[in-house]
């Protein structure tokens, strides 16, 4: 009976130890891996970290989308209203992409303060405003009227 | 005159199925508690009249989208006059309130087919599971009618036409894609009515496991194919060629596939061995739940996506209420019900069995991991504590790993006995296949790429392993029985073998489009050409064009490669005239090893288009494997053997009040 009880003791010590692992490994992909959420004014004001992967949210400023002529690369101006960063992106623009509309980039920040893109993304509606971003203009006493946040 | 008061009726058919559902989880269950054969009785009559109102219901919405009634909201908010047919009937499911109702419709469904093919089981367990899957059902009509009535009404200001469906959802994805997807969620309730059922009567044996386990596959194999449907859809429709995001929402729907696939490997060996049992019962509870978190997580509007609609708070609050009864209830009634006498069946450190529990725990890891990366980013949100998100590096980083784990062990399985494998048979039988997976792994991608890959390499090993090692098993099983060994094997074993042949292929196609996708992002002026990948694109003309709903810029792409005969590609921009969104139409030249991917992008300054050019080998695998493991499963449920059963539960109805507990040793298999 005692064999059996220690040996089942090691089998729960030993699925404990494997959780405990798996939890620690788990946790530790998850924190490299996180993407936090900036507006343009706390870029502005130094809060963001250079050269990691985050999300950046705001709208498209009206008349700051500027195409190269020779390739696909693009910049426009990611604004709250308040501030605003410049974004540079060398890939197909979103369907849904326009000036004045709301916008998630993810991307990093370079040395020079602007944000490189590696992904656009413009969701699928007109009136759509993104949550983190709608609350985040709602914060500055920005939110243009009659968009709606999430839909 | 009678057809414009269909909404109205569909209402009202509404609120008596949720009578019904009512009575259906009220009556049948204090029947069974009392022994009162005829309240029993009561649970069936109820299923088929709840199904009856229901697909009433759900005809009445589809006759206002097909008659354009614009009075009825949500139809004005998703149709319009302009819609082809086949995008009028499924835009039924593409918003909120109809696709619950979808949900609702499909559970009692479901209802339907148990109690019509459940007539076997003994009458107080049926009353059970019919009466565990009335509460279910209770619980969405209630939140149907409370939060989301798909019958509201627009009056007096009817609007002229209709806002459109959503330009993504006119696709023929959309038809076939949510219908396969709901099969499989809610399948899920009837093996959790099962394992309910089995707590409540104390009947812990392996009977109810044997009678689970059809149902389970064949829910387990609709949301196989409406994930792959899901995937395949999002791939040409979403312009930029992937084939999963690893979007929460996605994340919502593979959860329970994964505990799914564990609950059906876990329900194998209670049936077989009678081992497992209170881990079978939890997993079921868990599977479904899980598949009643997906839809929160969907229906909630707390994920923005495509396929989030709702935005209103209460619904949200309500289905988490009905996720937390469910689980709360479930976990208590196990808590307080699973027999505290273990079998002790013992089984040694090497044999099915014992790869089995491997199976199940590494599955289980895999779904708290993506579980974990999906809810984490809502619950820090909730609790205020900043707005994250969790990107796809996370899960490949856990995914890969334990999914090369899994598949270790899966190339063991099959060939290893119940009970106890002597280690040494094991490796002189497959000694072969893994030396040979390990060669064949190594030098394809040389062969293929040019180049060594590990990730191909490793995918290749995998696919190999569980290939060769089922193609052992398949011939020593034969070689043993002479000329008629093969007749001899189930259709139960070919459905295992073509379901862990198809998670082969899906790796195949995922090592193989991950690592050697050719992406190029170009600008196009009519009268130019561009290379990628050895073929040639020039673009011979652009034009518009009108379809029924909507505008298009049509561009005519002319592919050529040297020694072939070349052919035309028409990607499309199209401009939905109602909603005014625009929308990219991918053009595509499917093939078995490579696919050839062109969309367009947008109208550059000076006339040019910039074009997203892909060559993706084998992509296609990935969705002809899913394909395959669905395929496995319904192979599994034909198998004869389910239906041989009279004698054998005519034997157990016998036993109908065994106290808790003392049926569980019996190894009815």
């Amino acid at each position: 009976m005692r064999a059996k009880r220690q040996r089942r003791l090691i089998i729960v010590v030993g699925l404990v130890a494997l959780v405990a692992i798996a939890v620690g490994l788990t946790l530790y992909a998850l924190r490299a891996n996180i993407n936090l959420f900036f507006t343009p004014s706390q870029i502005a004001a130094g809060e963001a970290p250079r050269g990691r992967t985050m999300r950046l949210g705001g709208v498209v400023e009206k008349d700051s989308v500027e195409r190269e002529s020779d390739s696909l690369e693009v910049t426009f101006r990611v604004t709250d209203f308040a501030e605003d960063v410049e974004v540079r992106y060398d890939d197909i623009l979103p369907d849904l992409f326009r000036e004045g509309q709301g916008v998630v980039v993810i991307g990093q920040l370079d040395d020079a303060g602007e944000f490189i893109a590696q992904q656009v993304l413009a969701k699928h509606d007109e009136t759509y405003m993104p949550p983190e971003v709608a609350e985040a203009l709602k914060a500055t006493g920005n939110l243009p009227d009659g968009s709606v946040p999430s839909s | 005159m009678l057809i414009r008061t269909l909404p109205e009726l569909g209402h009202f058919a509404l609120i008596l199925a949720l009578a019904m559902a009512v009575l259906q989880a009220i009556v049948p269950l204090w029947g069974a508690a009392t022994r009162r054969p005829l309240w029993m009785a009561f649970a069936q009559p109820m299923a088929w009249g709840q199904f009856l109102f229901l697909v009433f219901a759900y005809l009445s919405l589809t006759a206002s989208f097909a008659l354009d009634d614009f009075s009825v909201a949500y139809v004005a908010n998703n149709s319009n006059s302009l819609l082809p047919w086949y995008y009028k009937l499924s835009a039924v499911w593409g918003s909120h309130e109809g696709s619950v109702l979808l949900w609702v419709l499909i559970l009692s469904g479901w209802s339907f087919a148990v109690s019509l093919f459940s007539q076997r089981l003994p009458r107080d367990m049926l009353a059970r599971v019919l009466g565990v899957m009335g509460w279910i059902s209770s619980g969405f009509l209630l939140f149907i009618l409370l939060t989301s009535n798909p019958f509201e009404r627009l009056l007096p200001d009817v609007p002229t036409d209709g806002a459109d469906l959503n330009p993504l959802l006119q696709d023929f994805g959309l038809i076939v894609h949510p219908p396969m997807l709901y099969m499989g969620y809610v399948g899920f309730s009837v093996v959790f009515a099962f394992a309910m059922a089995a707590l409540l009567g104390g009947r812990l044996d392996a009977a109810w496991t044997r009678w689970a386990r059809p149902w389970t596959n064949v829910a387990w194999a609709f949301l196989t194919m409406g994930i792959a449907l899901g995937s395949w859809w999002a791939y040409y429709e979403l312009g930029w060629g992937g084939w999963w995001f690893w979007d929460p929402v996605e994340n919502a729907s593979l959860l329970p596939w994964l505990a799914g696939t564990a609950l059906i490997h876990s329900l194998a060996v209670t049936e077989k061995r009678g081992t497992f049992k209170n881990w079978t019962v939890l997993l079921a509870i868990f599977t479904f739940s899980l598949s009643l978190l997906g839809t929160f997580l969907v229906r909630s509007g707390v994920l923005s996506s495509v396929h989030a609609f709702a935005n209103d708070p209460s619904r949200g609050t309500f289905i988490l209420a009905l996720l937390g009864v469910t689980v709360g209830l479930s976990l208590a009634i196990f808590a307080l019900r699973a027999p505290r006498v273990q079998s002790l069946a013992g089984f040694g450190w090497l044999s099915r069995d014992s790869l089995l529990l491997i199976n199940n725990i590494v599955l289980v890891v895999m779904t708290v991991t993506v579980l974990l990366g999906t809810i984490y980013p809502l619950l820090l949100d909730a609790l205020g504590l900043g707005k994250i998100s969790v990107g796809p590096p996370y899960f490949n980083a856990l995914f890969v790993p334990l999914t090369a784990l899994l598949c270790l062990f899966m190339g063991l399985g099959p060939l290893a006995r119940w009970k106890r494998m002597p280690g040494r048979e094991l490796a002189r039988r497959l000694g072969g296949a893994a030396i040979v997976a390990m060669v064949v792994a190594a030098v394809l991608p040389l062969l293929y790429g040019g180049s060594f890959s590990l990730g191909v390499t490793l995918g290749l090993l995998l696919a190999l392993w569980l290939a060769l090692s089922l193609a052992r098993d398949i011939v020593d099983k034969t070689r043993r029985g002479r000329l008629g060994g093969l007749k001899k094997l189930t259709l139960a074993y070919w459905g295992m073998v073509l379901g862990h042949l198809g998670l082969a292929v899906t790796i195949v196609g995922v090592a193989m489009v991950s690592h050697y996708n050719i992406e190029r992002n170009v600008r196009l002026a009519p009268g130019q050409h561009v290379e990628v990948g050895g073929y040639q694109f020039a673009m011979t003309d652009f034009r518009e064009r009108s379809g029924p709903n909507y505008t298009a810029d049509t561009a005519t792409i002319e592919v050529t490669r040297p020694g072939r005969a070349s052919f035309t590609m028409q990607p499309e921009k199209r401009f939905y005239v109602a909603s005014g969104m625009p929308m990219t139409d991918v053009a595509l030249r499917p093939g078995l090893f490579s696919d050839l991917y062109v969309a367009l992008g947008e109208k550059l300054d000076n006339g040019d288009w910039s074009l997203r050019i892909q060559l993706k080998p084998f992509v296609r695998w990935l969705w002809l494997g899913a394909l395959m493991m669905a395929a496995g499963g319904i192979l599994a449920v034909i198998d004869r053997r389910y239906r041989r059963v009279p004698r054998r539960s005519a034997a157990v109805r016998t036993h109908e009040s065994i106290p808790p507990g003392a049926g569980a040793r019996g190894d009815i298999s």
